[in-house]
């Protein structure tokens, strides 16, 4: 698990410089119904380790993360390993590596667990069967049952594990923790550390703890904009730096933001 | 009795016809959220088409075998239709969902006048295979042999259809795309190809019925697919487009309402019967297709 | 973050009525410049001509036309005050007011309904029908069936509008549906089955009795068309436009600042019916009779055609994409009943006879290529043009 399976590919298509950002985000601007709801936002994901997209509630860092994935409308340049995807349709963008587990999870409740898996199997890749279910055991013994009737936090690990049943490029995860018990918390960041070391992440996160644990970078957004970019021990260390820009003690983090 | 089967039987026909109708609209509604107006335009071609292959196509002609070669030229002819107007009608306006309405109804007026231009506003006399002659006695009954032709054709396609869906990996696409097809979009696939598919699939169902329903009520007529599309239209609100058997099961259940209504009250009463049970249930139901829908087409 | 957009504000979207499905829809400019912008925009926009003057124009040709004979060779047969020219021109301003009507529901609430044939259909048997069975004069008969038109839109309207978009266009379509086959059925030998009702013309005023008096007809046609844009011009410019404007863009978001849309959109759904209704009765007298056709999904379909292919949400979108129409429909025939079309081959003349499948087709083309609708036209060519001139003059 700790060959970098994104790098080594960008270095065989002679894709990415080194030191050049696996993703970087120039100019996004989104409008959703007349409201400019990403007003500009550069940001980069390096070609290893986790980026923290992080953010008071509202300020678009899950539009953001779609915006990266084409599945809103939305204007400026997105290039992914130096190539531009602005273009290209959201499948073609996530079939070319790109794993995601989107803030509500996405499964599909009709559809059983191991029919959630299949889908995500692509043509010619080689599902990791063996890794999601070393991880998420669970996920192998209720294969059959329907994923609508799973709890909250299993919806959660079959959401995980299907963005890790192929090799990916990165990894975009969105709130992986939003709604879940302690200690479910605590296993969903246990695999999220894990597929870290396997592959880039980009990581929207609201639990600051999970983030010192498992981010190398932040990217901060307000209204819009980036406001602040850093490694993000440094920035969790400044506790008046940090309640500035996400507005929260870590206190009160530990209880579930609301408006949504 | 024998009358109670009679109208059984007949209901069961109409209803098969509905289903086979009303399956490939409610895939293409699930799917695509595109109300396909143009759908009983390929019922016409279908109709029309296998008319034509009786008249025109050696292989096609005469009672026995040949009616299965008209028949399979029919649905061919529809699929090829449904095909086309996917790829070049449909696709061109992905995510734009009125636009989308917007051409199916213009060719649900263009096709019907085309066919009309052609072979004239009058009703063609279809052609009636042996099989499809004559009745058959059930308890007491005389029941004509097309409509069990009828129902064993839309049992098959049912069968067909859940076959499609269940054990195929386009049905695991089609099922995942009804529910969240942008999810399915970001896990790598491409729903387009699914569309066209389901298109085309329903398409072949459609210009089925519209060959079988020249046997049902004897003739073809260029706007015999509308009125069925109106019925089908509310098979798909009562069924909601969640499952294929739903479907068949609103489909039997309105044809019947209407027959027994139209048998024993005033002819005409029944259709308005159907229209009364849609608005009850429309009115009554929470979520299905009435929440989903509204929140993703209004 | 912007400032939440209050309702008054006008959508940002163009003409077409806001397509759902953000989630997928193909990256686009994110604000397409407005059509035709609410009536302030317009004011400033320009200034130099008051906003009521181009409307009155028109009113005033319109009510002059008659009165000349200028022949306008290959557009119409005889000079335009011929009767038959006036006719079709009546015609032709029955179904303008009609889709203006229809747009009302379309274009400026966004709601997707199948069924307005219903009500223009009951305008037009309730009033035949008075006049058969109780003898009652066009004159006592005419606002009874608007009433009845208008009390019928305000009760299914009370009902489809429970629900909303493609399962509202299922129950109206479907209520229309119910409608027809009652027309069609012919209970009762009431309604005439496919036959229909003819006007008794002894129960109409004479002015509006035989070929001589056709510009009278014409003027009726025409009065009602005005009264029908006017009325929907004027609301649109009430503060019940504005939250019709809001519901269009987003329905929520007029739920969330303490507004019940439904009330609103069951004030358009009556006014709406009842504006049809009215046009049914002048076209039962326009035409001298009515037919189960005007009754049918396909005819409500095509007042669809008429809105989008002129603009829906526009001033005069609906308006022209109906005239042309109806226009192109009656001469398309008048086309294929000529005697050079005879001599066309087999393969040509069979969808050339066939009017709709023409116009099914222009529509189709019209959705792809010009989006807005004709009421777009003049500023996509200003966008043109404007793109011509930045690149500089084409090269000798
Ligand atoms: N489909 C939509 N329609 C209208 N507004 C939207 C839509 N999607 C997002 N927004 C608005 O865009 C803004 C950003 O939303 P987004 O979901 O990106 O925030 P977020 O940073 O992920 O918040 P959270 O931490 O609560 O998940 C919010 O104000 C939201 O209301
Ligand atoms: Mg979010």
């Amino acid at each position: 698990m700790t060959e970098k399976p994104g790098a080594a590919a960008a270095a065989a298509e002679g894709g990415a410089l080194p030191g050049e950002p696996l993703l970087r985000v120039r100019g996004l601007h989104v409008w959703i119904e007349g409201s400019h709801i990403l007003q500009g936002v550069d940001l980069a994901v390096p070609a290893s380790g986790v980026t923290a997209l992080l953010g008071r509630n509202g300020v678009g860092k899950t539009t953001a993360v779609k915006a990266v994935l084409g599945l809103v409308p939305r204007t400026g340049e997105v290039l992914l390993e130096g190539r531009d995807i602005t273009a290209r349709p959201t499948h073609e963008i996530t079939a070319s590596g790109v794993g995601y587990v989107p803030e509500d999870r996405g499964v599909f409740n009709g559809l059983t667990v191991a029919e959630n898996l299949r889908l995500a199997e692509r043509p010619r890749g080689r599902p990791r069967y063996g890794l999601v279910h070393e991880l998420f055991p669970e996920l192998r013994k209720r294969a059959g049952q329907a994923a609508g009737t799973l709890s909250g936090g299993q919806q959660q690990m079959l959401a995980i594990g299907r963005a890790l049943l192929n090799e990916n490029r990165l990894l975009v995860v969105d709130e992986p923790t939003k709604g879940l018990a302690p200690r479910v918390v605590a296993e969903v960041a246990d695999a999220v550390a894990r597929a870290a070391a396997g592959v880039p992440v980009l990581l929207v996160e609201q639990n600051l703890a999970l983030v010192r644990r498992v981010a190398d970078e932040a990217v901060v957004l307000d209204a819009g904009r980036v406001v602040h970019t850093g490694p993000a021990a440094e920035l969790l260390e400044d506790a008046e730096r940090t309640r500035e820009l996400l507005g929260v003690s870590r206190a009160h983090n530990a209880e579930e933001g609301e408006g949504r | 009795m024998s009358t109670v089967v009679l109208l059984l039987a007949t209901g069961l026909g109409l209803g098969a016809l509905y289903f086979l109708i009303a399956s490939g609209l409610s895939l293409i509604f699930g799917l695509m959220d595109v109300l396909n107006f143009a759908h009983g335009a390929f019922l016409t071609v279908g109709g029309y088409a296998a008319w034509w292959a009786s008249v025109h196509l050696p292989f096609a002609a005469g009672g026995g075998w040949g009616f299965l070669g008209a028949v399979a030229f029919g649905t061919a002819a529809g699929t090829a239709a449904a095909f086309l107007v996917e790829l070049l009608a449909i696709r061109p306006l992905y995510g734009r969902h009125r636009e989308q309405i917007l051409v199916t109804v213009g060719l649900s007026l263009a096709v019907p006048a085309l066919v009309q231009g052609i072979w004239g506003a009058d009703p063609l006399t279809f052609p009636r295979p042996d099989i499809a002659r004559g009745t058959v006695g059930v308890l007491g009954a005389a029941v004509p042999r097309d409509r069990l032709l009828l129902v064993a054709v839309a049992a098959a396609v049912l069968g067909g259809l859940l076959l499609f869906v269940r054990r195929t990996r386009y049905g695991l696409i089609v099922r995942a795309g009804v529910e969240d097809r942008a999810m399915v979009t970001a896990l790598g696939i491409d729903v387009r190809k699914a569309f066209t598919l389901v298109f085309a699939i329903g398409g072949a169902a459609a210009s089925l019925a519209g060959a079988l329903g020249g046997l049902y009520f004897g003739v073809v007529t260029p706007t015999q697919g509308v009125s069925l599309l109106i019925f089908a239209f509310i098979v798909v609100v009562i069924g909601g487009t969640a499952s294929i058997t739903g479907c068949a099961l609103a489909s039997v259940a309105v044809a019947m309402i209407q027959q027994f209504a139209n048998y024993y009250t005033v002819a005409g009463l029944g259709d308005i019967a159907v229209v009364a049970v849609l608005a009850a249930v429309l009115l009554t139901r929470q979520g299905g297709l009435t929440t989903r829908t509204a929140e993703r087409v209004a | 973050m912007d400032t939440p957009q209050s309702t008054a504000a006008a959508p940002a979207g163009g003409a077409a009525p806001a397509v759902g499905g953000a989630e997928e829809a193909a990256p686009r400019t994110p604000a397409g410049a407005p059509a035709d912008g609410p009536p302030g925009a317009e004011g400033t926009r320009r200034r130099r001509i008051p906003r009521w003057a181009v409307p009155a124009a028109a009113v005033v040709l319109l009510a002059l036309l008659p009165f000349s004979t200028l022949p306008v060779p290959g557009v119409f047969e005889g000079p335009l005050n011929s009767p038959a020219t006036l006719q079709l021109l009546a015609t032709c301003l029955v179904f303008a007011g009609l889709a203006t009507s229809y747009d009302l529901l379309y274009g400026r609430l966004g709601l997707l309904s199948f069924g307005h044939a219903l009500y223009f259909a009951s305008g037009a048997y309730f009033a035949a029908l008075l006049m058969e069975l109780l003898r009652l004069p066009l004159a006592a008969a005419a606002p009874l069936a608007v009433a009845g038109g208008t009390l019928l839109a305000l009760l299914l309207g009370a009902v489809s509008l429970r629900v909303s978009g493609i399962a509202l266009a299922m129950v109206t379509l479907a209520f229309a549906q119910a409608g027809s086959i009652l027309v069609v059925r012919d209970p009762g030998r009431a309604t005439g089955g496919e036959e229909g009702l003819s006007l008794e013309a002894d129960l109409v005023p004479d002015a509006l009795v035989g070929v001589f008096n056709t510009a009278n007809l014409y003027w009726l046609a025409a009065a009602y068309a005005v009264l029908a844009a006017g009325a929907v011009w004027w609301l649109d410019s009430t503060p019940t436009g504005r939250v019709w404007r809001g519901i269009r863009a987003n329905e929520r978001r007029v739920a969330v600042l303490g507004l019940n849309p439904y009330p609103y959109k069951l004030a358009a759904f009556t006014v709406a019916g009842g504006l049809a209704s009215l046009g049914g009765v002048a076209y039962l007298v326009v035409s001298g009779g009515v037919t189960p056709v005007v009754t049918t999904a396909e005819f409500t379909l095509t007042l669809l055609v008429m809105v989008a292919l002129g603009g829906a949400g526009t001033r005069w979108g609906p308006v022209l994409g109906a005239v042309l129409y109806t226009y192109l429909d009656h001469r398309l025939l008048d086309v294929a009943a000529s005697d050079g079309f005879e001599r066309l081959p087999a393969a040509v003349q069979a969808p050339l006879s066939q009017p709709l499948f023409i116009l099914g087709m222009l529509f189709v083309a019209m959705v792809y290529f010009f989006p807005g609708g004709l009421a777009a036209l003049p500023a996509r060519i200003g966008a043109a043009v404007a793109r011509r001139r930045r690149r500089g003059p084409p090269p000798d």
